[in-house]
């Protein structure tokens, strides 16, 4: 199977001009098979997707299932995956078949949803296989248009403002990297990225109308691209567009948003940031890490007085995805395992927990915290799932949320410890507020009216739930099966960095010398 | 001048007799029954044209170097005459319906089809001007085709007036360059700059003769007319304003600053990149609060030819052929955005008001869909074609050096997917109210706009061999 990349990454996409062209009708059937089409094909993809994993050999070095044609301008067509990307194109197919069963309630204009969420898994899987800075581009741009579309017509009450928000704030971050790119193209004369990662950006100071740029061009190039995955991320301050969108967009949206969306960023910096500029990496790590520990502890507090449920949700997500940045500017191997482990375990976690905001919100329609309370009497199992995962939240021991907070913890403290004490404490505040959101949801009397009569999860929503349990589980029960795939990457990945830092000093001399 | 000359403007002579003939043809024939003959029968002249020049090949020059016809002369002709096919075609049943369509319609497009074809062959500043006026005269004529209505005489006017006083620029930086360069050719200017005799006069003419072009591109600062005329003029030639004449005066800057001022890229490179930022800005920043299509249509188009500019100012030959394939792929959405924006129709009358969007997806999904495809393309969001077009000036801007061109130019580009965003909008997300009629397109106008669409998302894969053609065009013009 020479394309095995290429048959994952479009066979949604296949589903979604399937559904376009052949689906007529707009009544009860043609919705239903709509449905059944994109919950098809997203399991097909699934399956297909687990070749990779029995095919991936991680003690391979450099990238796998390679695919490599030429395309317009000396641009190519190149997929492939290594340690670090293959795992998230797991998450991806593994997540939207249950995204899709999520949105089996919706009931207006279904045959766009279902093509929308398609065409958005295509581009998704197509930003972690891409092998070809333009190709990364292209795929990591289009994912806009479908969630702006998802968001904007499917969405909530404020959904127009969120879906402007959320494209222009993404979008001014992006095109800052496009511009980077074609700079590196420039420069090393390839958007290749294997060759990139293996070619030597200029780290030699610059002189910029006056500023003097420590780490040159490597620096600007940096900057960039931080732009674009910091936006992505999202990292504080620039994480406003996220409870925006969250609370705006439909169930289903919020948990690919959270739980895929949100990996892009880490990826970027895993793929651009760290290998192609390390210099740049090293003389900003400080500054991304006490970001991270800011973002931990400050959008712990906000979590904490929020009364909207998804927005609490949202900011919590801000604040595992500092542990992702803190971890990952850790740079050695325990802060990047975890980083991976953490962004992996949050794709479980977060998206689980927006479909248990979901699961009642189908029921009331208000996802007010404080029109709730003491379900636990008429919902016993639907309690049970959502302590698990408030549990899984928190990052308790045997759940997939410690693993990634204890290593990303580890691996910080080795390189700064201040920034680890600091993101330490963000362990407790979350553990406030997701428990006290769980009292107050869950725990208590039944006293309102309205829910007398609310009913359990019904077996579909028991079904959705099962494989994100078990995950989430086997995740933290047995976490070397994440780290033996992405270690050996890891290892490669921080040997380089470590390499090129320790020749920093003379990089960044060299060119001064040859200025001067 | 020998025989061989007119062999070399062939197809300008042959389209100009046939101007004339559909002339006598229409004045003999009563009036304007024959009108959509002889409509079709010019889109069908400006296609076999296309065929035939476009299939020619070699580099020859005529009339003493004043007109020259080589690969970018071909490139930009071929762009301008199926543009200009395509607008007549999608235009014709909105002309006839309105009682608009006058056989003198496609006669003086025809004309200003000769004139652009002029302008992309000029290589002495004479043919410039004469090709410039041609396309300029015909052109203010049909602005105000619609005589009985204020706002279409009054962008007759508005555009006569301004580009009466461009002219006078123009001729003014032509009779400064003679005087300074002793000669009009374009081949004796670069001589003269090339022994570094870019005196200050020769400067003061260059400059003048790119004000005097920016007019044309409608670049800020010369840019006031567009909105009003894009608004006033019926909406078939709103959509060939778009088009092909930027095309041609496009080309022409190119032609000029490459041709005669080459040496000295940095001369007018400044400039280029001046007009480009502003016009950049200015489009994507007005454009926001437009209520009316064809005036946002007006915008977008400038901030469209900033970029355009912007692969110029690189003054390479990657920065023309960037500026050539932008030009192919704006000509392509604009026909099929106006395509849809003739068929807008509230109670059997045009409607140009964007609310009038409402909803529309409900109505028409396919159509819609299409509309969505080509406003991410023009706003430059990828995988749609318009993506690239932005992709290859950008990467000519940083190419040469010009990196800070190239950040404002994206940021540009952000502030003007918001209006680009907000026809999605009206369309996918705005209240269910009556909107304009559904069902109104005619069969050519959907088919255009169907295939301009299709075009913006199938051309990820290759680009139609587009780019090899426009990289030959820009090698002939740069060496």
């Amino acid at each position: 199977m020479g394309n095995l990349l290429s048959i994952i990454t479009f066979t949604p996409l296949l589903a979604a001009l399937i559904l376009a062209l052949f689906l007529r009708g707009g009544d009860e059937a043609a919705a239903r098979n709509a449905k059944w089409l994109a919950l098809a094909a997203t399991v097909l993809t699934f399956l297909v997707s687990l070749l990779l994993l029995t095919g991936f050999d991680p003690h391979a070095p450099g990238f796998q299932f390679v695919e490599d044609r030429p395309w317009i301008l000396g641009l190519h067509y190149k997929l492939g995956v290594d340690g670090l990307s293959v795992l998230f194109v797991l998450l991806t197919t593994a997540l939207m078949p249950l995204t899709i069963a999520a949105c089996w309630k919706v009931d207006v204009r279904v045959k766009e949803y279902m093509i929308a969420f398609l065409v958005l898994e295509s581009l998704m899987i197509g930003v972690f296989v891409a092998l070809d800075l333009v190709l990364f581009y292209l795929f990591f741009e289009a994912g806009l248009i479908p969630m702006f579309l998802i968001i904007g017509i499917w969405g909530g009450k404020d959904r127009i403002y969120a879906s402007f928000k959320f494209f222009l704030y993404t979008f001014l971050g992006s095109v800052l990297m496009l511009v980077a790119m074609i700079a590196m193209y420039v420069q090393a004369g390839t958007t290749d990225i294997p060759t990139l990662l293996a070619f030597q950006f200029s780290a030699g100071p610059l002189n910029l109308a006056g500023w003097q740029i420590a780490g040159g061009v490597q620096t600007l190039l940096w900057l960039a691209f931080f732009a674009s995955f910091a936006v992505k991320m999202p990292m504080w301050p620039v994480h406003t567009w996220l409870p925006d969108a969250h609370v705006q967009a439909p169930t289903a949206g919020s948990v690919v948003l959270a739980a895929i969306l949100l990996k892009m960023g880490g990826y970027g910096f895993l793929r651009f940031s760290l290998p192609m500029f390390p210099v740049a990496s090293h003389l900003m790590g400080p500054f991304v890490l006490w970001l991270s520990a800011i973002a931990i502890v400050y959008t712990s507090l906000v979590a904490l007085v929020q009364q909207d449920m998804k927005k609490l949700i949202a900011y919590s997500s801000v604040a595992h995805m500092g542990f992702v940045t803190m971890g990952l500017f850790a740079a050695n191997q325990q802060g990047i395992d975890g980083a991976i482990f953490q962004m992996l375990s949050h794709g479980f976690v977060s998206g689980a927990l927006f479909l248990c905001v979901g699961v009642i919100y189908d029921r009331m329609h208000t996802r007010d915290i404080d029109a709730y309370g003491g379900l636990v009497n008429r919902m016993p199992i639907y309690a049970l799932v959502f302590m698990f995962f408030t549990m899984a939240n928190v990052g308790l021991p045997g759940t997939s949320g410690f693993v990634g907070e204890f290593l990303t913890l580890m691996g910080v403290f080795q390189v700064n410890t201040w920034v680890a004490a600091v993101a330490t404490t963000g362990v407790i505040l979350s553990a406030s507020y997701a428990l006290w959101l769980y009292r107050r949801v869950a725990l208590g009397d039944l006293v309102k009216e309205t829910l007398k009569t609310i009913t359990d999860m019904d077996l579909r929503e028991q079904i959705i739930f099962a494989p994100l349990v078990a995950m989430s589980l086997f995740l933290g029960l047995y976490p070397s099966s994440v780290t033996d795939i992405v270690g050996p990457s890891v290892a490669a990945l921080v040997q380089h960095y470590d390499t090129q830092v320790a020749q920093a000093p003379a990089l960044m001399q060299a060119t001064q010398l040859a200025q001067n | 001048m020998n025989p061989g000359d007119f062999s070399t403007a062939l197809p300008e002579v042959l389209i100009a007799i046939y101007a004339m003939a559909a002339l006598l043809f229409g004045v003999y024939s009563g009036k304007d029954k024959a009108a959509s003959l002889v409509l079709w029968a010019t889109a069908a002249v400006f296609v076999l044209v296309a065929l035939w020049i476009g299939t020619s090949s070699g580099s020859r020059t005529a009339f003493g170097g004043m007109f020259i016809d080589d690969a970018f002369a071909r490139f930009a002709k071929v762009t301008v005459l199926v543009s200009a096919a395509a607008v007549l075609a999608i235009g014709q049943d909105y002309m006839s319906r309105r009682d608009l369509l006058r056989f003198e319609y496609p006669v003086l497009i025809a004309l200003a089809v000769v004139g652009m074809m002029i302008m992309v062959s000029a290589g002495d500043l004479m043919a410039l001007y004469m090709g410039l006026e041609l396309q300029s005269l015909a052109l203010y004529v049909v602005a105000s085709l619609r005589r009985d209505n204020v706002k279409s005489t009054e962008a007759g006017l508005k555009y006569f007036v301004l580009g009466a006083l461009s002219s006078g620029l123009l001729l003014y930086g032509a009779s400064l360059t003679y005087g300074f360069a002793g000669t009009t050719l374009f081949s004796g200017i670069i001589t003269t700059v090339h022994q570094g005799d870019m005196s200050m006069g020769l400067l003061f003419g260059l400059v003048f003769l790119l004000s005097g072009l920016a007019f044309k591109i409608s670049a800020v600062p010369f840019h006031m007319w567009t909105p009003d005329v894009y608004e006033g003029s019926p909406t078939p030639v709103t959509a060939f304003f778009a088009t092909a004449p930027k095309v041609a005066a496009m080309a022409l800057i190119a032609r000029l600053a490459e041709g005669a001022f080459g040496s000295a890229p940095k001369d007018w490179g400044q400039i280029l990149a001046l007009l480009s930022v502003a016009s950049m800005y200015l489009g994507a920043v007005a454009a926001i609060g437009q209520k009316d299509i064809k005036r946002l249509m007006a915008y977008s188009s400038i901030s469209h030819m900033g970029f355009a500019l912007m692969g110029l100012a690189a003054g390479t030959a990657g920065g023309v052929k960037a500026m050539l394939i932008y030009m192919v792929i704006y000509v392509t959405m604009n026909v099929g955005a106006f395509a849809f924006i003739l068929s807008m129709e509230k109670d059997g009358k045009p409607v140009t008001d964007i609310a009038s969007l409402r909803m529309y997806s409900r109505r028409e999904p396919l159509k819609a869909l299409a509309i969505l495809v080509l406003m991410f393309s023009l706003a430059g969001v990828p995988p749609m074609v318009g993506f690239f077009g932005k992709f290859y000036v950008l990467m000519a801007a940083v190419n040469a050096g010009m990196a800070w061109l190239a950040v404002l130019g994206v940021i540009a580009s952000v502030i003007g997917a918001f209006y680009y965003l907000r026809i999605v909008y009206y369309m996918y997300f705005g209240e269910d109210r009556a909107g304009i009629d559904a069902g109104t397109m005619r069969p050519v106008a959907w088919a255009a706009l169907m295939v301009s669409a299709v075009i913006m998302v199938v051309g990820v894969v290759n680009l139609f061999g587009v780019e090899a053609l426009a990289q030959a065009a820009a090698g002939a013009l740069v060496h």
